[in-house]
């Protein structure tokens, strides 16, 4: 499939990948897709005790714009705080990398992948938090 | 005598304003683009494009023009060209019907026949790794009252003959087995499925599409009734095809899909594409002339492309048959690793893949799922089919290029390093979408 240069440029120079450790208490980690429908991505955040995303990270199995789009989620998540984060939307990543509409579904990957690993934050940092009280 | 592609670096120098005169790049240098999707189509050889040439400009006349010297020229055209192309199935030139490519070839076989035994039965018999141009034309006489048994491949993609055997009933109308798949390059045992369709008296049509030229064809030997061929993947033009039709033992009738003008035996009317179809003869003698050289040296050139690559990279799988394979296919995936990242990583190189991120219907081969082969490696596999103008640097360099995208793209790939940490992927709870 041909694409944009943004997308190309995602995919060639692909930001953030990398993986940190999944058991770390100020470390959210999202896996959504599944190898049997061709992409698999993991995306995680290191969150700072203030709320803000500090470094995010990820690794995709997938196709070009599954690639780029969860490698730009990385780069616009990093440096914003966890309510801003979550308020990502898919058909913004969708614009940004002139997905064709077959694609779409991989920002909608992609959306829910930051879901995810913020959710995974939210339940382990709410747990510590109520074993502390 | 050598083949001469335009890209051939040592046939044609380069007359562009850019290179004064020097010769391009060439196709083994590997700064132009690398071509091994021979089995999506090939480029005209030149020699065959000097055969065409005449009949698009000074000999321009319609082939059923009987009144003039215009008329006669263009029919002796498609006459030796027929008997080219029956020639490298051993058939007569009375038996070939020209078509518009092998789509046309397989709806006129398949419809053609459905229709003109419907009183004698209902039932076909074909196979779920088929070309659509087979496969579709079988689900729509399903919906028009016909039943179609879907006969599988084994897991190397082989169409057994004993089950085909298996699934005749005294309502059978047609067997349709392709000859060679196109995308994994598998033989099919067409001369053992010829004789039992004619022990039980059933009409045996196959799209020979990507055996011709590639194989040893002949109708006779094999029992086939109807053989559906096509120019483009043989070095000749796009747009002309041909269906063989079995005059005798037994004579194989069938209802017409186009009427007109009562062309082509009344089969197929239409104005005859006498260039296209002077392009196909020559690209038929061509191909028998060199096959035995040709093939050796492209199986050679293949069989050293999966050595090198396996050679490099782990958890590679050969897709289909490991011998009953035409020269020029191969068909791996490449796990953890999926197909249309792994095209887009090889830039300069074209091949296809299996991959349902490459499909307009998302989803992944029909071919692979036939052979039972799961849908993780059928979204990570690859198709490389080279051919005629396939150079050892060309391959070299596809070696090299396919190591280096795979091994950047698992580094990249969650599975891979789950696989590493010795997850067993099968188990994993996959949030799917």
């Amino acid at each position: 499939m041909q694409y944009g240069d943004k997308l190309n440029d995602h995919f060639n120079n692909p930001r953030n990948v990398g993986s940190m450790d999944k058991s770390a208490q100020d470390v959210g980690t999202g896996i959504v897709g599944a190898p049997e429908c061709g992409d698999v991505m993991k995306l995680q955040i290191q969150v700072a005790p203030d709320g803000t995303i500090v470094d995010a990270k990820f690794k995709t199995f997938g196709c070009g714009s599954a690639i780029a789009a969860s490698s730009l989620a990385t780069e616009w998540i990093k440096g914003r705080s966890v309510e801003q984060a979550s308020e990502i939307k898919n058909t913004d990543i969708a614009n940004e990398l002139a997905l064709p509409p077959v694609k779409v579904h991989c920002s909608v990957l992609a959306e829910d992948a930051v879901r995810a690993a913020i959710a995974d934050w939210k339940s382990k940092n709410l747990a510590a938090n109520k074993t502390e009280n | 005598m050598k083949p001469a592609w335009p890209l051939d670096p040592k046939s044609s120098e380069c007359n562009c304003a850019k290179c004064d005169g020097e010769k391009p790049a060439g196709a083994s240098a590997p700064s132009g683009m690398i071509y091994m999707d021979y089995n999506a189509t090939t480029p005209l050889d030149r020699r065959v494009l000097d055969t065409m040439m005449p009949y698009l400009t000074d000999d321009f006349g319609n082939a059923a023009s009987r009144s003039h010297a215009f008329g006669w020229k263009a029919q002796a055209a498609v006459d030796q060209a027929r008997d080219e192309v029956a020639k490298l199935i051993n058939a007569q030139g009375k038996d070939i019907v020209f078509t518009s490519g092998a789509t046309e070839s397989d709806n006129l076989a398949i419809k053609g026949v459905a229709e003109m035994y419907r009183s004698k039965g209902n039932h076909i018999i074909t196979c779920p790794a088929e070309h659509k141009a087979v496969i579709d034309p079988c689900k729509r006489l399903a919906t028009e009252g016909f039943d179609i048994t879907w006969v599988a491949p084994d897991a190397n993609g082989v169409v057994q003959p004993e089950a085909v055997a298996a699934a005749i009933t005294d309502k059978t109308v047609l067997i349709s087995i392709m000859a060679v798949n196109n995308e994994t390059g598998v033989i099919n045992p067409i001369a053992e499925i010829g004789r039992l369709a004619k022990q039980r008296g059933v009409i045996f049509h196959t799209d020979a599409t990507q055996a011709l030229g590639k194989i040893p064809l002949d109708v006779e030997a094999m029992g086939v009734d109807l053989m559906s061929l096509s120019a483009h993947k043989i070095y000749g033009p796009k747009g002309v095809g041909a269906l063989y039709v079995r005059r005798s033992g037994p004579r194989v009738r069938l209802v017409c899909q186009m009427d007109g003008g009562g062309h082509e035996r009344g089969l197929r009317s239409g104005t005859l594409n006498v260039p296209g179809i002077a392009g196909f003869g020559a690209a038929c003698r061509i191909a028998g002339d060199e096959m035995t050289e040709a093939t050796e040296r492209i199986a050679r050139l293949r069989d050293r492309l999966e050595e090198g690559v396996m050679a490099g990279l782990d958890k590679v799988q050969r897709n289909g048959h490991p011998t009953l394979r035409v020269c020029g296919t191969s068909n791996l995936s490449f796990a953890y690793v999926e197909g249309e990242s792994l095209m887009m990583k090889l830039a300069n190189v074209a091949v296809s893949s299996g991959s349902a991120c490459t499909s307009a219907s998302l989803e992944p081969s029909h071919v692979l799922k036939a052979m039972g082969v799961g849908d993780d490696l059928a979204h990570s596999s690859i198709r490389f089919s080279l051919g005629r103008f396939t150079t050892e640097a060309e391959v070299e360099y596809v070696i090299e290029q396919t190591i280096k995208s795979v091994r950047e793209l698992r580094q990249l790939s969650p599975l891979y390093e789950m696989a590493q940490e010795g997850v067993d992927l099968s188990k994993v709870a996959w949030k799917g979408h």
